[in-house]
């Protein structure tokens, strides 16, 4: 059996050879295929005789055995390298950009309205809204600032004719849910709101939340409360100062500005508050008796406050931005910042 | 208003900083907006006399100047003021001396003569914009003297923004009296001394319209000396409240409203005719007022006239012909009281806006006409000479207002405020602002003094508590809160919901204003009349938008002009279509796009946006809202719109929106060349939403039947469908238009329309026969009703 542990020998010797899977099947089909060199011998044991044929098969076998676990062994090493090659070769820049779209996003003043709903739908104010050509007894009268009034010099009014206009702030929408709802109410009134003024510091559009709160044994310490939680939780300061200033409304009495410490230079004075460490953000006061009493509410059983605050300024308090004018150009650029 | 602080001095030693004053005074309501220095910073200024003057050997416009400055040696000065003469007194800078900007003198050659220093200008002082020449200082000036004493300049102005109701703070007296009430210092103020009359000369007055001006003091004076100067001290308080010095006569009328709050006038006596009637103009009569403008009255409005004209707007202006001027020597002065109402509202409707006007329409006290008649005819005496006759005054009492007592109820600053003040805080609190307060009963009477307009009501005297005891020390609190469920509208889309389906389809949201360019409006809807503006700001922004595409449209243009190609962008407001006399103000959701797909990447060509990709940015919207199988999109011809390519969409039959591409001519017009989508849809509608219900689904297999279909160009894909879907097949689970193709192989004039049908039965599998049952019905009913035949 020379020739077989000869042939043994040559397979074993060409399998740890073989560079790839293909020549590796080519020398499992060389010696153990149809017509392999070792399934030749083992086709040649019947030519043998009785008492060798059992040991020479044994042999055979063996060498069989031999070059199937070389084959297999060989294989697991070719098939190693060949996944580690394809690995190699399907290696991406993971560096490159992604496939992709541009995000969208809001306008800083509807990021900054929504903010304000959710912190104060936390103390269940409600959305309303109304509209924003209004009539002169919604804007004016019915808030106690009759024909005249110098108030009304503060407002420098969009007119259609001497009874429709813009509505100069959000206040008005007071007044229509007081018309349509029996207290306790609680609502806020985002929206657009106009004046004939135009320059650097003023917009002829920008946009109001308006508050109202009307209900038996509302005060005045309510209203410093609520404002002072609501301020402090817009701007996430904790420690944030805040301070009610005596003020004039017509339609609110006693009437406060409500100023925060700056959120620019924390309070020591710079440019943005005027060296004065303090900010002006709000306005507010309690609702006026005149105005209860002009929507038929009862002015001695239910009090109630009510608050505005100017959207642009706090969104560009909140987020740095130094001009107006910037929110009604629509620039991309601008916009995406907020996105 | 700016107040001087020495000046307040004079009439409330209140004992604070200038700063701790403004905080004070900020706390109390009244805004401080600035500190300002009355002067530049300047030192070693002094008065200087001009001894002579000579003209310099090189240069035409300066003069050499020796001057005295008291050190006793005169100096040669070079000047080029125009005004500089022998024998005036001007501030003078030594060298040494340091002007504003930190300029200090030195001895310098000018044009080749040596100059010891400069004669100043008010503006080189900072002391007012006045650079016409050399600052006059009066004759009796000290010579050597320094500047900044001789002009109190070590004082400072508190400008503060009052609010419309403290017109009683409109003046020094009325700051002083707040300023007591807050600090508690004594009052110290300024009585006019009466002035006997030298004379009996007066001037008969008519109360034509009495409730409008219940109260006319006047006062003759004759033979003012018209050269006098107004003295310095004045002109300097003037200056220091931003009113400009114009000679004696005004200057005094001004000093005094003031001082003590009550606007004045002087008429020149000689353009007098008989008496003064104050009365309503008559219709079309005319006034040209002191500033040359020309009025044509009406019956709203209040004048003084004599027996021939109208010779003043009552309480507003004076008019030009009727006033005192340089050379004026006989006057009459008025102090009169014009009720609120008549003065309102009048100055503006003509367009103006006078120190006066605006005090008399917020309210001045009735009781200030003769006081301050008394105090302008000392001070005028003082400086111009001249004989007074007696102080007339013409008055109604029952017109005069009234200050009747106000009701107060303690117990209610507790239950509005929310804190306990006691109740003789309270008085003292009403006490110091003026009040009397009569606490006998258990309600107060308390009665305000008569400059305090703004009171009159219970909420009224609670404020002035809370002002005066402090707002910073009234408690702050979080109100209990008795628990409530809002019920929600589980249908209703929150419009936040769709605005996230928008951003995360890459669109930004702008926010445009309402108002709109007409131009533009009516190239996009010719058939509207929008609502126009009476007083715009300018014709770009004259009337309301009826669409939201007109500010999308110059958004777009905006970022188009700056190198920004690709736009997505979207608003939500109010559109505003009038309908007869009734206005419909409608809230709308409205996009835009133009542009490439994608942004420009490495890993993905891109191509311009086109007509449906725009529509399936739309059909998120309405699929978010789930209404979007219950959406129909139709042909639509619509002057915004290319005429091919806009569509109608149509909820359940109802128009609900319109979409589709720019159209061509108004793109040219408004210089896009870029193809441009635009969607508008109404909120209301696309918001509506719905609750989903339960369908059972089919546990056994689906079958998938592909069709291709020849039909002719003209008939809408959605026609297709909606035939097929008109079988009401229980099994047909979904039919999904995959493929659409005209060109080889179709017909000329067809196209072919490759159908996916998906068929599923709830209770069996679908056996071959019935699916072929079927598809040869969907085929046969499509040949009636549209034509359509199997593509070969």
């Amino acid at each position: 059996m020379e020739s077989l542990s000869k042939v043994t020998e040559a397979a074993l010797h060409a399998i740890r050879a073989a560079q790839d899977l293909r020549k590796l099947e080519d020398l499992r089909v060389h010696f153990l295929g149809k017509k392999g060199v070792i399934t030749e011998q083992l086709k040649g044991l019947g030519g043998l005789p009785v008492e060798q044929r059992k040991q020479a098969g044994k042999t055979i076998n063996e060498a069989k055995q031999l070059i199937l676990r070389a084959l297999e062994q060989r294989r697991e090493v070719l098939e190693a390298e060949e996944r580690e090659a394809r690995l190699v070769q399907e290696r991406l820049d993971v560096t490159l950009p992604g496939r992709r779209q541009e995000p969208g996003g809001l306008h800083p003043v509807t990021r900054t309205v929504e903010r304000v709903q959710r912190l104060l739908g936390q103390f269940g104010f409600q959305v309303a809204e109304g509209p924003e050509v209004e009539d002169d007894y919604h804007n004016f009268e019915a808030l106690n600032i009759p024909a005249h009034h110098p108030a009304r010099a503060m407002h420098d009014t969009f007119y259609f004719d001497a009874r429709t206009l813009l509505r100069t702030h959000t206040s008005p929408v007071q007044v229509r849910v007081m018309e349509d709802q029996a207290p306790p109410l609680r609502i806020i009134a985002p929206g657009r709101v106009y004046r004939c003024d135009s320059d650097l510091t003023h917009s002829p559009m920008f946009h109001q939340v308006e508050g109202l709160w009307v209900e038996e044994g509302v005060t005045f310490a309510h209203l410093r409360g609520i404002l002072d939680h609501f301020l402090k939780a817009f701007f996430q300061q904790e420690d944030l100062q805040t301070r009610f200033r005596p003020s004039y409304f017509p339609f609110t009495e006693p009437s406060a500005e409500v100023d925060i410490q700056c959120v620019h230079c924390g309070g020591q004075g710079c440019r943005v508050c005027k060296h004065t460490g303090w900010l002006e953000v709000m306005g507010c006061g309690m609702v006026h008796p005149n105005v209860l009493v002009q929507v038929g509410i009862d002015a001695d059983r239910y009090t109630g406050f009510a608050f505005g605050l100017g959207v642009e300024r706090m969104a560009m308090l909140r987020y740095g931005v130094n001009d107006l004018r910037l929110f009604f150009d629509n620039d991309i650029r601008f916009l995406r910042q907020f996105a | 208003m700016r107040i001087s602080n020495h000046w307040l001095g004079q009439w409330v030693d209140h004992g604070l900083s200038v700063e701790a004053l403004g905080h004070r005074l900020t706390m109390a309501g009244l805004e401080l907006d600035a500190i300002e220095p009355v002067g530049g910073s300047f030192s070693g200024v002094v008065v200087g006399r001009v001894l002579s003057v000579r003209p310099h050997p090189d240069a035409d416009k300066l003069r050499v100047c020796l001057v005295d400055d008291g050190s006793g040696e005169p100096v040669s000065v070079v000047c080029g003021a125009p005004n500089v003469r022998e024998g005036m007194r001007a501030p003078f800078a030594p060298v040494g001396a340091v002007l504003p900007n930190d300029f200090k003198l030195k001895k310098v050659k000018l044009r080749g003569v040596p100059s010891h220093g400069m004669l100043c200008s008010a503006r080189e002082l900072g002391l007012s914009e006045d650079h016409e020449g050399l600052m006059e200082l009066p004759e009796d000036a000290p010579v050597g003297a320094d500047l900044r004493g001789l002009l109190d300049l070590e004082d400072q102005v508190l400008e503060v923004d009052l609010t419309p109701n403290r017109a009683d703070c409109l003046s020094m007296a009325g700051v002083a009296r707040e300023v007591a009430a807050l600090t508690g210092r004594p009052l110290t103020p300024v009585d006019p001394v009466p002035v006997p009359a030298a004379s009996q000369e007066g001037v008969p007055v008519n109360l034509e319209a009495p409730a409008d001006c219940p109260r006319y003091a006047r006062r003759v004076i004759r033979g003012v000396d018209p050269q006098a100067q107004t003295p310095l001290w004045m002109r300097e308080r003037l200056r220091r409240a931003g009113v400009r010095s114009l000679g004696p006569l005004v200057d005094v009328t001004n000093y005094v409203m003031l001082e003590l709050g009550q606007p004045m006038h002087a008429f020149d006596l000689s353009a007098l005719s008989g008496g003064i009637v104050v009365r309503r103009a008559r219709p079309g009569e005319r006034l040209t007022l002191l500033d040359g403008q020309s009025l044509t009255l009406d019956g709203e409005d209040l004048v003084i006239a004599d027996q021939e004209k109208c010779l003043a707007l009552a309480g507003i202006m004076g008019g030009r012909d009727s006033g005192v001027g340089d050379d004026t020597r006989d006057l009459l002065l008025e102090s009169a009281h014009f009720s609120p109402t008549a003065i309102a509202g009048r100055a503006r409707y003509h367009g103006l806006h006078t120190d006066s006007s605006h005090r008399f329409e917020r309210g001045v006290d009735p009781d200030l006409p003769a006081r301050a008649l008394e105090r302008a005819t000392g001070l005028l005496c003082e400086i111009a000479g001249g004989t007074p006759g007696p102080a007339q005054v013409a008055e109604t009492p029952e017109h005069l207002p009234v200050r009747s007592g106000i009701p107060f109820r303690s117990a209610q600053v507790g239950r509005l405020l929310g804190v306990d003040i006691p109740e003789a805080e309270m008085r003292g609190i009403l006490e110091r602002l003026g009040c009397v307060v009569d606490a006998s009963q258990e309600a107060w009477q308390v009665t305000a003094p008569g400059y305090r307009f703004d009171l009159a009501i219970e909420a009224d005297l609670i404020e002035e508590i809370a002002r005066i005891h402090g707002y910073e020390r009234l408690p702050a609190q979080v109100p209990a809160m008795v628990p409530r469920i809002d019920w929600l509208d589980e249908a209703r889309v929150d419009l936040p919901r769709l605005r996230q389906v928008l951003t995360d389809l890459g669109y930004l949201e702008a926010v445009t204003f309402s108002f709109v360019d007409g131009e533009l409006e009516d190239r996009l809807a010719p058939g509207v009349e929008p609502l126009r503006l009476a007083n715009p700001l300018s014709s770009e922004m004259a009337v309301m938008r009826t669409t939201l595409w007109s500010g999308l449209l110059k958004a777009a243009r905006h970022n188009l002009n700056r190198q920004q190609e690709r736009v997505r962008l979207f608003e939500t407001g109010l559109r505003f279509i009038p309908q007869g006399d009734d206005l419909k103000q409608e809230k709308m959701l409205a996009g835009i796009l133009c542009g490439p797909l994608c942004p420009d990447q490495w890993a993905q060509e891109t191509r311009g946006v086109d007509f449906f990709d725009m529509k399936g940015d739309v059909e998120a919207v309405l699929a978010r809202a789930g209404l979007e199988s219950r959406v129909r999109w139709q042909a639509f011809e619509d002057p915004a719109l290319h005429p091919g390519q806009g569509a109608q969409l149509l909820l359940d039959g109802e128009a609900v929106g319109r979409a589709g591409a720019l159209n061509p001519e108004i793109a040219s017009a408004l210089d896009i060349e870029t193809p441009v989508y635009l969607f508008e849809l109404r909120l209301e509608a696309v918001t509506r939403g719905r609750i989903p219900r339960f369908r059972e689904q089919s546990r056994y297999p689906a079958i998938r039947r592909d069709l291709a279909l020849v039909v002719e160009d003209s008939i809408p894909a959605a026609r297709v469908l909606e035939v097929i879907h008109g079988l009401e097949l229980p099994v047909l689970q979904e039919v999904k238009l995959f493929d659409v193709y005209a060109g080889k192989g179709v017909p000329e004039g067809c196209k072919s329309l490759a159908l996916g049908l998906i068929l599923q039965d709830l209770s069996s599998t679908l056996t071959d026969e019935a699916v072929d049952r079927m598809i040869q019905d969907i085929v046969e009913r499509l040949q009636q009703e549209v034509g359509a035949t199997l593509r070969a």
